[in-house]
């Protein structure tokens, strides 16, 4: 059972991985516009900015 | 469609999959694009200015505004937010270009775009979000952990060791007890709240159960015990506050909704300086003695009186008054009231803060004062419920008590039925189902801005009309068609297009497509005059003519060929299409309707007779009006209003639960409860049906979570719940009762199949 000496606290830090990301998802505005993020991934703006530089 | 009405119509959304935008199109009535320079704000060289932008639904609509407003000079930052509808922009101070080109390019693409008044997006952050937001992550963090430990401990059973045990326990109550005290703080102070005003909420059992599980299973921890229940208490924490968001949110985003609308609505003035150049600034910023000009289809922002011009005044928003007034050189114009046909110049009396609305403002907050009483059905529930469940754990406590279980045991049992009878399918049931029923609303075009909206509409048994704007169209359309000769109406329309004037526009609508008189002369007040393969034709106020008065002419237009008999063309402020159709559809829900209106007693006498009401009054006051919500809900009718002019604000704030429609005057719209967009009333019916449907939904929820109550207290109060049979009846009565609210969403409604 030494084994649960290892194993709980590898799961609460996963665990506390886990809240640490969503509360910097959350202040990094992640959840400003979610309809937009979805949209945005349709966009070439950003291809064509890479051509312009590359022409 | 005639030629005016084609010029007047504002662009369709560029190409975007339709969602609310149609709807949300002719929600503002007048298409002026509005100059944001009054809102722009100013600070450390760089100019930002946020607006709202109507009909972008798409990824195209994204790379179209965007690309448009980063073609600006020294544009730096120009982000849409496709959920909110809100651009933000950044550019260098100094540009060369006026803000007025940022509305005018999104004008050109094709969407309706409205500036926010920097004072008001300070109060703007959803900070109440955000910290819900935080708890739930940390409770589910919790949850999820806590749970994990909880299950070995559960399915160890006997094989594991006591030491083994403690180990789960102690990092169970480690990680429990600070999350329980974090993500319980909405909980914890709305409880402290409502014990300190001697009254009891939801979140008084609630917090009960949080704290006394976390107490006694530190105890149980450190006497060696063999049940705790930590995940008990955190995992209704997580639960809870999915319920909380849910609301939350809800109300948020019918608020930000409600925010675009209104700044549609025009809150500039042209202000004309001494040399005679003329600057928008805001409304705000309108002080006593300055000279404005109102262009036609402009609304007056201040109170004041005309000092140059004629024109015809649309006074529908702020008295209920259908037909249009002549406005001459001193005479007093309102705050709200529509300049129509030609340009004017008042000079302001009073600012914004004392113009009639600040009077009005005065009643409505009254109004609200009374609503705020009204008790939620989930808190009316947990009135009845907190002194059983509570008397029902101390009688345990006593019971093993007397029995002789000792103090722990007894403390105990005590605990465990406070955990299972928490309420939280409660928490959980009116949340939910209000948020699929705001949801459902919304696709309609009705937003609603409140959950308890929904449960006092549900309630409702009598419904009371406004008529101008309401039930009507709110412009006049010609009345006696059949009566006029084809000759007659094609040229008089001929001579309408020149003009402005409501009834024109009437006519040339009746008309359809045709030609306009090139050379005819429009006399502001009196009429249009042209001459015609040598005959004069005149078309305008029966004096001017020269034909007979009538009494009542303020609905009425003449048109005269030469000498011949001068010829009457009658308008009338005609019923919405579908407006019978809808009262009678009310009625058949138990939902009679009265008319309330300012206008006079004839046009509100010809409104009720059209529409078969027999219950109707004119020439009422908006003090008259909001006193007579009041004597109605005093009978003990728990009356629906529905009105959109800034005279029936007060009584949409008086009765029980309002609706206003989306062209209605800000103020309005700021007091109801409901908003509903597009042409007709039929949303009404839709609003009815699913608040309805939502309250049965809620008390099915109520009643399912008695039924469970009633199962799992008699196991609790003989002592054989143990934290694993409180965690699965937790979860399971959850589960059940979202999966309850979320049968709302399925199925047409019979508003929808009747009525569209």
């Amino acid at each position: 059972m030494t084994g649960l000496l290892y194993l709980i606290p590898i799961a609460l830090f996963l665990g506390a991985l886990g809240l640490a990301a969503f509360l910097w998802a959350l202040r990094s505005g992640q959840f400003d516009d979610p309809d937009g993020a979805a949209a945005r991934i349709l966009l070439d703006d950003d291809l064509d900015e890479e051509k312009e530089e590359t022409d | 469609m005639s030629a005016e009405l084609t010029i007047d119509e504002a662009p369709t959304a560029g190409g975007c999959p339709s969602g609310l935008a149609p709807a949300v199109k002719g929600a503002a009535g007048d298409t002026a694009i509005i100059d944001p320079s009054p809102f722009v704000r100013r600070r450390d060289g760089a100019a930002t200015l946020e607006l709202a932008v109507f009909g972008a639904k798409c990824a195209g609509c994204i790379s179209k505004i965007e690309s448009a407003m980063k073609a600006f000079d020294g544009m730096e930052r120009a982000r849409l937010n496709l959920s909110t509808g809100r651009l933000s922009l950044t550019w260098r101070d100094g540009a060369e270009w006026a803000p007025l080109r940022v509305t005018q390019t999104l004008h050109e693409l094709g969407y309706r775009a409205a500036p926010f008044d920097p004072a008001a997006m300070e109060s703007d952050h959803d900070a109440e979000g955000r910290r819900l937001l935080r708890a739930l992550g940390v409770a589910g963090f919790a949850a999820a952990n806590v749970m994990l430990l909880s299950v070995s401990v559960w399915s160890g059973g006997a094989e594991m060791g006591e030491g083994t045990r403690g180990l789960m326990h102690w990092a169970s109550a480690l990680i429990a007890v600070p999350a329980a005290l974090y993500a319980g703080r909405p909980f914890f102070s709305s409880a402290l709240n409502a014990l300190k005003n001697r009254g009891a909420n939801m979140d008084v059992p609630i917090s009960l159960a949080v704290i006394l599980a976390l107490s006694v299973s530190v105890y149980e921890f450190f006497a060696g015990g063999e049940h705790a229940y930590f995940d008990a208490a955190v995992m209704l924490l997580f639960f809870l506050l999915i319920g909380r968001y849910l609301d939350h949110r809800l109300r948020w985003r019918a608020r930000a909704a409600a925010r675009d609308l209104l700044a549609m609505q025009k809150t500039t003035a042209q202000r004309m300086g001494e040399d005679g150049v003329i600057a928008a600034i805001s409304a705000r910023d309108v002080k006593i003695g300055d000279r404005l000009l109102l262009s036609p289809g402009d609304r007056a922002s201040v109170d004041g009186v005309i000092v140059e011009g004629a024109s015809y005044a649309d006074r529908s928003m702020v008295t209920g008054e259908s037909a249009p007034e002549k406005l001459r050189v001193d005479d007093k114009i309102h705050a709200g009231v529509l300049n129509v046909s030609d340009r004017l110049i008042m000079r302001a009396t009073a600012t914004v803060d004392n113009s009639l609305v600040a009077d009005l403002a005065r009643l409505i907050e009254a109004g609200e004062q009374s609503r705020s009483r009204y008790v939620r059905l989930a808190d009316r529930a947990a009135r009845l419920y907190v002194p059983v469940v509570h008397s029902l754990a101390l009688a345990t406590f006593l019971g093993w008590m007397l029995a002789g279980g000792g103090p722990r045991l007894a403390i105990m049992n005590a605990v465990a039925v406070l955990i299972i009878t928490c309420p939280c399918a409660l928490g959980l049931a009116a949340p939910a189902v209000q948020v699929v029923a705001t949801g459902r609303l919304f696709k309609r075009g009705v937003l609603v801005k409140s959950g308890d909206a929904l449960e006092r509409l549900a309630e409702a048994n009598a419904i009371v009309f406004d008529k101008t704007g309401t039930l009507t169209l709110g412009r006049p359309l010609l009345a006696n068609r059949n009566a006029i000769d084809a000759a007659d109406l094609r040229d008089a329309a001929a001579l309408a297009r020149i003009s402005h004037h409501p009834l024109s526009r009437a006519i040339v609508e009746a008309a359809g497509p045709g030609a306009i008189s090139e050379d005819g002369v429009e006399f502001p007040g009196l009429g249009v005059e042209a001459m015609v393969d040598g005959e004069q034709l005149r078309l305008g106020s029966a004096e001017w003519i020269g034909a007979p008065v009538a009494t009542d002419a303020s609905l009425e237009a003449w048109f005269r060929r030469s000498d011949e008999a001068p010829v009457r063309f009658q308008f009338e402020d005609a019923p919405h299409k579908d407006a019978g159709k809808v009262i009678d559809e009310l009625a058949a829900r138990g939902l009679p309707s009265e008319l309330l209106s300012g206008d006079r007693e004839p046009a509100v006498a010809a409104v009720a007779q059209t529409l078969g009401l027999a219950d109707y009054r004119a020439r009422v006051s908006p003090h008259d009006k909001a006193a007579r919500l009041a004597a109605l809900s005093a009978a003990g009718v728990k009356a629906a209003m529905v009105g959109d002019g800034l005279n029936d604000a007060p009584s949409l704030a008086h009765a029980h639960v309002s609706l206003s429609p989306g062209t209605a005057a800000d103020a309005s719209q700021a007091a109801a409860d409901f908003v509903y967009l597009g042409n007709g009333l039929a949303p009404i019916v839709e609003a009815v049906d699913v608040s309805r449907k939502a309250r049965r939904r809620v008390i099915e929820n109520f009643a399912f979570a008695a039924l469970y109550n009633a199962c799992a207290i008699p196991l609790a109060v003989f002592g054989f719940v143990t934290p694993l049979i409180a965690a699965l009846a937790m979860s399971g009565s959850s589960m059940v009762v979202t999966l309850n609210a979320l049968r709302l969403t399925g199925g047409r409604s019979n508003g929808e199949t009747r009525l569209s």
